[in-house]
């Protein structure tokens, strides 16, 4: 019987996770140093542009231990961001413990305390590991410090690493080993085995990540996605080694991937389990919750003849991307589109940006928006998350937004400052905690809306990037809602429109009418710009027309100089939505929504 | 409108060099008969490549520079490979102080019937900022001879919105230039070059070019007050006294007839082709001595590139853009409809004919008319 171990890494953002990640690949000889890349399990260009892991990857290590015993360890690698936080929770329900990493200089942040807390959730072994003692700035002596009192942990359990350099992760290995327990369950039990991920693969259909609980699972069997209710064949199983290794099967406590004609990702739910069509199991594994999106907007090609295109798009993107939830909008400003719900504003970024790159798509993206629910005179309740469809005024009992509670880690010399920053945002019902001296710990109930765009590049501005940032959505609250409505010369155009509140209408509504002002490029025409709210105008901008443009020469027969020009202006334009006679930019759709004070 | 093709001919020398001019010369003198050597080679590839030119400019550099013989032999060289229509235009652009009476008269009799005198200003202070060679007078004086040798047709260069110049200052300028009775005027925009001197002062921040509104009334009085004279405002910078009198040659870069252009930094346009030569007198002269063609790159534009450069060189004439270049998208429509109304073209024959508040954003026109 195999020895197994399965584990995760957290870490706060930038604490070292890949690197660590990368060491442990390497260690295990599972491919050679020459073919070695960093940041080897990101395999998105995105992911590795950006430092950050967006899909859940796994891989099996093998290791001999000090002893000479084998070992299989599987390492589920998790998303680090908190829109992907379901993710992450059913990723470490599949583990029994985590690799807690703590920066040597950075010491104990917010999310190393929120991934600790979810990793006590699921009752898994902890290991702390200190990282990056190379650096000159480590300072081991308050980290453990840290660990002791703010994490409640003991500090002389605590691993010091350097995975950058490669130092100490034979120790890390052996307490892999030695206090993590292996997994218990019976392979007589009827099959349950958990969905922590899922990925698309254009010729083999989707491929489930997934960790065996109870019972077998081979080639030939026809498993159900229980909350799902659908069956499928099982054409093979195996488990993870930077590329897929088949096995004969997948039995209790292992981690491996099932193939077994799923057509797409969306026929799959993270968090579901998989039993035997034959000999099902009772029970669904705990903690199934559908994902929701919480962020909404709409899509939409700057050409309107690319909408089958766009649609084509959506629908390939869609077979690797079960969070993205799409109908079809329309906009009077923009034509046919899509209305498109995210799990946050970075998951939004990274579909905009997989779009664009992946698919060579050209396209507008409209303000972003929460879902607002209202109460109407009838007594029925609408919730919209475009604010094209905002009841109308005089029906409105009342209007409910989301909002959310927002945990803040901070060195004590910001907190003035970001107590501000969160009461600007409409935050209430503050909390300060001092974990140890000289850090603070801010909770706040804010309006999501009010986070969801630029709170946490504004935090991190103000706290000189110290600051972090993590949120729960907790209820809806009653508020004063309006919509405010964006003119551009006398026109309305829809796809501008944003719902703000009440009390602060004006305010937002002069923002975003300097914002507009900045991003729309000059035309040959002056083009006004206002704010208005139910046919009330109450913000105005102008953008001046260009006087004079045009070049003095045009001579020599040297015309390609200028035509390249003229190619390079037009390749610009190719980001810029025509809106009645005035051409908008991409980037406008998301000014309006940003705030600065500067 | 004939559309024999023309010919160019690139002198690439200057005694000194201006600050603010961006077109190709050098003031190393040594390498002239080597250039012409060159010159002779290169006109041997393109002998039976063109049909009869009708047009042939001297361009520079400064060709008036050159010696008689030089002038001579380059004559011979054209003459030797080339054929010309009987009623070609042959414009020479010369430098005030380059002309003398003798010169006038070796051009007369060599077939040059079209002088272009870059003036730039009447007045001494600008002209010491332009670092020209010439004063007001030297320049009134060379005019005098123009007419005195029997030049009927001659055109007067001349810059504005130059960094001190008041309106009428340039006003000045205009009617010194009328009074000498012009058949034709270039009235250019002073521009900051960027590979000039001037152009990195602009950079460093020590040399300011004219703002946008600035701009705009300089290029409005120079076109009300030379219509008013009687000109006609051809081409964003060009004014002719008589539709005849429009730069034949010119025409031809601007309505994509076939050119060839000779010597080094020379453009050619023939069949959809555009190359252009070595911007350097050595590398030109090497690639001919070398028995190659002396091409740093050619390009073949495509019907959307084509159709680019017809909108973006159309809306800087009163010729304007074929009707056909923008219809077929009701976009297009909508997007022309709207210039009409804001009266910034009309619509007369099937062309689009820009009107002068057009000009004056001849180069934002064309883009308008692509998706």
């Amino acid at each position: 019987m195999k020895q197994i171990r399965n584990f995760s890494i957290i870490a706060h953002i930038d604490h070292g996770k890949s690197t660590l990640a990368d060491r442990l690949i390497q260690y295990a000889h599972l491919v050679d140093d020459r073919q070695f890349r960093d940041q080897i399990l990101d395999t998105m260009d995105i992911e590795r542009e950006r430092g950050i892991t967006i899909k859940s990857q796994t891989v099996n290590l093998p290791y001999t231990s000090k002893d000479g015993n084998e070992f299989e360890l599987n390492l589920i690698d998790t998303p680090g961001h908190v829109d992907f936080s379901y993710e992450v929770s059913r990723a470490l329900a599949s583990c029994e413990g985590v690799l807690l990493l703590v920066d040597a200089s950075q010491g104990v942040e917010a999310q190393t305390l929120a991934n600790l807390y979810a990793a006590m959730e699921h009752n898994l072994v902890i290991i702390p590991v200190i990282n990056k003692i190379d650096l000159p700035s480590a300072d081991i002596d308050r980290v453990k410090d840290e660990i002791e009192h703010e994490l409640g942990l003991d500090a002389k359990s605590a691993l010091l690493c350097s995975a950058k350099e490669g130092a100490g992760i034979e120790d890390i290995f052996e307490a892999i080993v030695e206090r993590i327990p292996p997994p218990s369950g019976n392979t007589e039990n009827p099959l349950t085995a958990l969905i922590f991920d899922a990925q698309y693969d254009s010729f083999r259909g989707t491929i489930v990540s997934c960790r065996v609980f109870d019972g077998v699972v081979h080639p030939g069997d026809t498993i159900r996605l229980m909350a799902m209710g659908s069956t499928h064949k099982v054409e093979e199983v195996g488990i993870f080694r930077l590329k897929m290794e088949p096995e004969k099967e997948l039995s209790a406590g292992e981690v491996g991937y099932i193939i077994a004609s799923i057509k797409t990702v969306s026929d799959t739910r993270i968090g579901d389990t998989i039993t035997l069509d034959t000999n099902p199991a009772a029970v669904l594994l705990p903690g199934f919750k559908e994902v929701k999106p919480v962020v909404f907007s709409s899509i939409y090609p700057i050409a309107s003849d690319d909408y089958h295109s766009l649609a084509d798009a959506l629908e390939k993107y869609k077979l690797n991307d079960a969070a993205l939830v799409y109908q079809k909008d329309s906009s009077a400003a923009l034509g046919h589109g899509f209305r498109c719900g995210f799990l946050g504003l970075l998951h939004l970024e990274i579909v905009q940006e997989r779009l664009e790159r992946e698919f060579d798509q050209s396209i507008i993206m409209t303000s972003p928006s929460v879902r607002y629910r209202f109460l109407l005179s009838d007594g029925s309740t609408v919730v919209i998350d475009n604010p094209a469809y905002y009841p109308d005024p005089t029906e409105i009992e009342k209007s409910y937004e989301p909002y959310i509670r927002a945990s803040i880690m901070i060195p004590e010399r910001y907190v003035g400052l970001v107590i501000k920053l969160c009461m600007e945002r409409m935050g209430v019902n503050s909390h300060l905690n001092y974990p140890t001296a000289g850090r603070v710990e801010i909770t706040f109930d804010m309006p999501l809306a009010e986070v969801i765009f630029d709170f946490y590049d504004k935090l991190k501005s103000i706290t000189q990037g110290y600051g972090s940032f993590d949120y729960e959505i907790i209820d809806y609250r009653e508020s004063n809602l309006a919509k405010l409505d964006i003119l551009v010369n006398g026109e309305k155009v829809d796809a501008l429109s944003t719902i703000v509140h009440r009390d602060r209408a004006r305010e937002r509504a002069v923002n975003a009418c300097e914002k507009l002002r900045d991003e729309i490029p000059r035309q040959q025409f002056k083009i006004a710009i206002q704010g208005a709210i139910g046919g009330k105008i109450i913000s105005r901008s102008t953008i001046t027309p260009f006087r004079k443009d045009v070049t003095a020469k045009c001579y020599g027969g040297d015309i390609t100089r200028k035509r390249k020009l003229l190619e390079k202006q037009k390749k610009g334009k190719k980001r810029m939505k025509i809106v009645g006679s005035v051409e908008i930019p991409q980037s406008a759709f998301m000014a309006v929504l940003k705030t600065d004070n500067e | 409108m004939s559309s024999n093709p023309g010919l160019y001919v690139h002198v690439p020398f200057c005694k000194t060099k201006c600050p603010y001019c961006d077109f190709y010369s050098i003031t190393d003198l040594s390498l002239m008969d080597s250039w012409l050597k060159s010159l002779k080679h290169e006109a041997a590839i393109y002998r039976d490549e063109f049909s009869a030119f009708d047009s042939l400019y001297l361009g520079g550099g400064t060709p008036s520079f050159l010696s008689y013989q030089q002038m001579e032999t380059l004559k011979d060289i054209l003459q030797t490979h080339f054929d010309f229509t009987p009623d070609i235009e042959i414009t020479i652009e010369v430098n005030p102080d380059d002309i003398t009476r003798n010169k006038l008269i070796f051009l007369e009799s060599a077939g040059v019937n079209r002088i272009s005198i870059g003036v730039q200003s009447f007045n001494d202070e600008v002209l010491t900022f332009l670092k020209r060679r010439h004063t007001a007078s030297v320049a009134e004086k060379a005019i005098d001879l123009i007419r005195l040798c029997g030049f009927s047709n001659f055109g007067i260069d001349l810059m504005y919105g130059i960094p001190g110049q008041t309106e009428d200052c340039w006003l000045e300028t205009l009617r010194r230039a009328l009074a000498f009775q012009p058949t034709h005027l270039s009235c250019y925009q002073f521009t900051l070059e960027e590979r000039t001197p001037y152009g990195r002062l602009k950079a460093e921040g020590k040399l300011h070019p004219a703002g946008e509104c600035e701009e705009k009334r300089f290029f409005l009085l120079t076109s009300d007050f030379l219509k008013s004279e009687g000109f006609i405002h051809y081409e964003v910078s060009n004014f002719a006294k008589t539709q005849k009198r429009e730069s034949r040659h010119n025409k031809k870069y601007w309505q994509h007839i076939p050119y060839l252009g000779l010597g080094p930094a020379a453009h050619s346009f023939k069949n959809g082709m555009r190359w252009w030569n070595h911007r350097s007198v050595e590398r030109y002269c090497q690639a001919l001595t070398a028995g190659e063609k002396p091409i740093e790159a050619s390009e073949t534009l495509s019907p959307e590139q084509l159709r680019l450069e017809r909108l973006f060189l159309g809306f800087r004439t009163k010729e304007g853009v074929p009707l056909d270049d923008v219809s077929g998208n009701p976009k297009y429509d909508n997007t022309l409809s709207r210039l009409k109304q804001s009266r910034h073209v009309t619509v007369r024959k099937n062309r689009i004919i820009p009107t002068q508040k057009g000009y004056l954003i001849a180069d934002r026109l064309p883009l308008m008319f692509f998706d």
